[in-house]
């Protein structure tokens, strides 16, 4: 980074931000390094300038700055990242510096990490599916190149074994295409990321992975910017490198909640539960990154991982998610608890973007119709187990004890799949049709005569 | 004028005192348009339309003596433009959204066929058709500006492009006139018409649940609101695809970029079944997506509007779908918040209803100022958050809208879309319609509809009594309620958007539809009455095809004899 200018006014310092006064020409937006007396530096960035005063927010936090003798440089520019092919097999750190130990990244090609909106007219809407061999995953939420899908989980739920399972497992109907897993620590325990890592270099796949770490014990307002450097990592890699780039992030909450943190110190006026107005528009600059572009042969598809406080749905971190992103995959407790792997709720999961990357094109002709059947079926068996409980399964009619079985059948054979089991696309498709031929023709009303006739008898 | 401060979109400048409120600016180096929105006597506070990293202090604010405004000529359909009407097309082929840069919005240099219908010395006042173009296959209109009277000095039919002079008016105290292929008008201000007119034409939306059951006229305003996954842009998309209106102007506002890919790969492939014409043709995309500058999401509306207000005055019946007016609620309540104004409920600035019923009340049927008649007619889809209904802007939208079509993620985790709830969705609009229907086709509308909706909450009240003691324990007569609405929702209500003959129903075939519906319960009814068991009807093959009447296209001769059999196999129950 290139500084200027460089002053010693520091006028206050409150939770992660100060104010510089006397400054000068210093730019919305751009880079600062605070230097503290002892030498040490701190990274930051300008919040907003108001006449000679200069808010900035500081990321690796306010701990031992003085007013007298701390200063700090201001850079012409936002913060940018080096990025270059070599960062593969890497652990980086927020501003892409290593924290493996190894060698530093040395790149020629730097980008501002805040990159730019898409023009959504020079956007290609996603068709190609990626097959991730998780059955519920590729048969009822299939995961499209260019797509973000995040994971509505909860604490000590497997979603890091999930995602996982998709990271290492995801292929492209084309060999010959180079595809990159983008892993990003958001406050996530040291546990947790390493076992990404590990695995990957168990199965000497490091050349597949770049990791970004900000760890539980790092500075939380590190997380603000440590997505958006990975992001940038994310598009030099697919709109420059022509890579498949698989991006997962996790843990969005740590995100909002360092976003939360910057919103009150400024004493900005909440919306719901304290989150500023803005989550929605912050958290698009984020999701909305990921996706196709005309011209270019590579995708970035994304799966944040979120955990819902107390299991809300509602809570304003999922809502404003399930908005921006296309679908989410919902993790339920029941399931986990019945031992059920991948303990996907499938009633409200979801993928917007299915309905064109599958069918006679690109999966199976029976594929739409068969999905749709699943998911009214399994709903309708739901309201069945409801009455059951009330008025006892001996009470309910034929049909509806056909229901119970479906669910039985297709919760455990469909939903629970051992770890590392690849199921190819015609294997997932057969165990849901073995599901459904425990109903009643009549009853499959989603399908054509033409796919009953051949599939169900 | 200088910058004085920056937070985020919001810049302050001291004010010269030359500068109005609302008034357009270009800020600082990057040349970033902002407008003013806040005047005291030391400084201007300007929102700015685009991002404002790298501005600094001191940096100059220059003044265009206009309001912010959006351009209006031929070219417009089948484009694509931001919030603040800057044609994306037209924008770096690198593919990001750039700073700074504002493209003549419409094609300089294509030819038209100019067509006069006025000659050197007509009398000519306000609106009125200077003659036309053909843009897509549809009469463009040139028309006099609004507040304009005069007479005709010269015009000049032939090969025109649109920012050649087409027509000159001479003015009684002033230079003569000069009128282009192309003018600007404020956003903010709505054109003029000569009165507002009754409403008595359906707009169908070629969805059945919503044309039969909660209908809205060309020039009615709807809202759609439903939680995320419950399927309000797919309802949205197929209503700009399938329903019966000249343009569609599709407001894409804080929502996903791959949406508007979608819409602009399918579009083109797409025909109008009425017009045959690709329904691209008849399409203006507003796009400002949710990572695009929060700002010009605000105006983007606004933007929407004026357009379809533009084609409204050459007589024609524009829909506007804005996909969300929560994501353009939640920019307003942005900027207010950064404007440090003492927010309403939930953050909100107090002036959100006002806006809304601002935005609403410019919609309507209208009587153009040339004298012909045109609509808008405005559906915008609100995104509640946590699918609560009872928060502000869904409640601020029920107050000014007369159609509410509530989607329940209940029904969309059920795969029944469009999910549209028959308990809590409403239309005022019952009066307006009711005499279409009779006129055209020869139906009594509304008792039809009122047996529908009838048999759907009969069943919703023994959906509790079912969930104690079970379907089978029900009476025959009971049983039969629940199966004549199971068979409603799937053989009417549900609508598949992907199907090619059921993702568009005509009103002529939802009446068929309708009434295989209501003669199968009465018939059923009646049989019973004659000691036919429910296990007897149930077992009716008419249930599998009433089902399958959707699927089958129309009009053909496959449809009306699968109506026949529905009849013989009903009568012949007896």
């Amino acid at each position: 980074m290139k500084y200027r200018k460089y002053y010693t006014s520091i006028k206050k310092v409150w939770g992660p931000l100060m104010i510089v006064e006397g400054v000068e020409d210093v730019p919305y937006g751009v880079f600062t390094s605070i230097v503290l007396p002892d030498g040490t530096e701190r990274k930051g960035q300008v919040l907003a300038v108001n006449g000679t005063e200069a808010v900035v927010q500081i990321f690796e936090g306010t701990g031992d700055i003085d007013t007298d003798h701390s200063g700090i440089h201001f850079s012409t520019e936002p913060f940018k990242v080096g990025v270059t092919e070599s960062m593969k097999g890497r652990i980086l750190d927020a501003y892409g510096k290593p924290r493996d130990g190894l060698k530093p990244i040395v790149a020629k090609t730097t980008r501002d990490i805040n990159g730019r909106p898409i023009n959504p007219y020079h956007r290609t809407y996603p068709h190609d599916f990626i097959q991730t061999g998780i059955s519920v995953i590729d048969g009822l939420v299939t995961l499209i190149r260019g797509q973000k899908l995040p994971i509505f989980s909860g604490a000590g739920l497997p979603h890091y074994d999930l995602a996982l399972e998709i990271a290492k497992n995801a292929r492209l109907k084309d060999d010959n295409e180079k595809m990159i897993v983008i892993f990003v620590a958001m406050g996530i325990k040291h546990d947790d990321a390493i076992k990404f890592y590990r695995s990957f270099e168990a199965d000497s796949k490091l050349d597949k992975v770049i990791l970004f770490f900000n760890l539980a014990d790092d500075p939380p307002m590190e997380r603000l910017i440590i997505p958006r450097t990975a992001l940038t990592t994310a598009e030099y890699f697919a709109f420059e490198k022509d890579y498949q780039v698989l991006v997962i992030m996790s843990d969005i909450t740590n995100y909002c909640e360092a976003l939360r943190e910057i919103s009150s110190a400024r004493e900005e006026v909440p919306s719901r539960k304290g989150y500023p107005g803005y989550l929605y528009s912050d958290l698009a600059s984020l999701y909305e990154r990921a996706g196709r572009m005309r011209g270019r042969k590579g995708s970035i598809s994304q799966i944040p991982i979120l955990t819902m406080p107390n299991d809300d749905i509602t809570h304003p971190i999922p809502d404003l998610t399930g908005y921006i992103t296309e679908g989410q995959i919902v993790i339920s407790r029941e399931l986990n608890h019945r031992g059920i792997f991948p303990p996907v709720d499938i009633l409200p999961s979801l993928s917007r973007l299915m309905k064109d990357g599958i069918g006679k094109e690109y999966t199976r002709a029976d594929h739409p119709h068969l999905a749709a059947q699943i998911y009214a079926a399994y709903s309708y068996s739901q309201d069945v187990k409801m009455i059951s409980t009330v008025i006892g399964e001996e009470e309910l009619s034929p049909t509806d004890r056909k229901y119970l079985e479906f669910s039985r059948i297709f919760e455990e054979k469909f939903l629970n799949q051992k770890r590392g089991a690849y199921h190819s696309m015609e294997k997932t498709l057969e165990i849901a049709w073995e599901a459904l031929k425990v109903l009643p023709r009549r009853e499959l009303s989603k399908f054509t005569k033409e796919e009953l006739d051949k599939y169900y008898d | 004028m200088k910058i004085l401060s920056i937070n985020g979109p919001i810049i302050k400048a001291d004010n010269d005192g030359s500068i109005r409120m609302r008034e357009m600016v270009k800020v600082g180096d990057f040349g970033l348009i902002g407008e003013v929105i806040e005047l005291q006597q030391e400084h201007a506070v300007i929102q700015v339309y685009e991002d404002t990293t790298g501005v600094k202090v001191n940096e100059k604010v220059e003044a265009l003596k206009y309001p912010l405004s959006v351009t209006l000529g031929p070219g417009l359909l089948g484009g694509i433009f931001d919030g603040i009407g800057r044609p994306l097309k037209k924008f770096s082929e690198n593919g990001f959204i750039e700073r700074g840069l504002y493209p003549f919005p419409l094609d300089g240099d294509k030819q038209y066929d100019f067509i006069s219908e006025m000659k050197k010395g007509d009398e000519v006042s306000e609106g009125m058709h200077l003659g036309h173009i053909i843009e897509m296959s549809l009469k463009h209109y040139i028309m006099v500006p609004p507040g304009v009277t005069g007479i005709i000095g010269d015009i000049f039919p032939g090969k025109r492009k649109v920012e050649d002079i087409f027509c000159t008016i001479e003015l009684d105290h002033d230079d003569p006139l000069e009128i282009r292929g192309f003018h600007k008008w404020p956003v903010r201000k709505k054109r003029p018409v000569n009165e507002r007119l009754s409403m008595n034409e359906p707009f169908f939306t070629g969805q059945r649940v919503l044309d039969f059951l909660f209908p809205i006229p060309r020039g009615g305003v709807a809202a759609v609101p439903g939680g995320f996954g419950a399927g309000k842009t797919v309802l949205q998309h197929s209503i700009a695809k399938w329903s019966n209106a000249d343009i569609i102007i599709y407001v894409g506002c804080g929502e996903r970029g791959n949406e508007i890919a979608q819409i602009l790969e399918e579009f083109p492939t797409l025909k109008d079944p009425r017009s045959g014409r690709s329904l691209m043709e008849r399409t203006i995309i507003i796009a400002n997506t949710s990572n695009m500058p929060v700002t010009a999401r605000e105006s983007s509306i606004y933007t929407g509007i004026t357009m379809a207000e533009y084609y409204r005055d050459m007589g024609y019946n524009v829909t506007i779908l804005a996909d969300s007016t929560s994501r353009w609620a939640e920019a307003l309540r942005e900027l207010s918040s950064r404007l440090e104004e003492i927010p309403a409920e939930e953050g909100y600035p107090a002036y959100l209803a006002s806006r809304l019923a601002e935005y609403y009340e410019r919609a309507g049927s209208f009587k153009t100022l040339s004298g012909k008649t045109g609509s808008i007619t405005a559906i915008g889809a609100v995104s509640p958050q946590g699918a609560d209904f009872s928060e502000p802007v869904t409640q601020h939208t029920k107050r000014f809208v007369r159609s509410f079509w509530a989607l329940d993620k209940s029904l969309a985790s059920a795969k029944h879309f469009p999910a549209v709830s028959w308990k809590i969705s409403y239309s005022e609009y019952g009066e307006e319609v009711v005499d279409w229907w009779k006129l055209n086709a020869n139906v009594d509308w509304n008792s039809m509809r009122t047996t529908l909706t009838e048999i759907l909450q009969d069943a919703d009240k023994l959906e509790n009594i079912i969930k104690i003691v079970g379907f089978e324990s029900l009476p025959d007569r009971e049983k039969l309620t629940v199966l004549s609405s199971n068979l409603i929702k799937k053989g009417f209500l549900q609508q598949n958007s992907y199907d090619p003959v059921d993702s568009f129903c005509l009103p002529e075939k939802q009446v068929k539809i309708a009434q295989a519906l209501i003669y199968f319960h009465s018939r059923s009814a009646e049989m019973m009455n004659d000691g036919d068991s429910f296990n007897k009807i149930n077992k009716s093959e008419a249930i599998d095809k009433i089902q399958r009447l959707k699927f089958i296209p129309f009009p053909s001769a496959e449809f009306d004899s699968t109506l026949d059999e529905i009849n013989t196999e009903l009568e012949g129950k007896q």
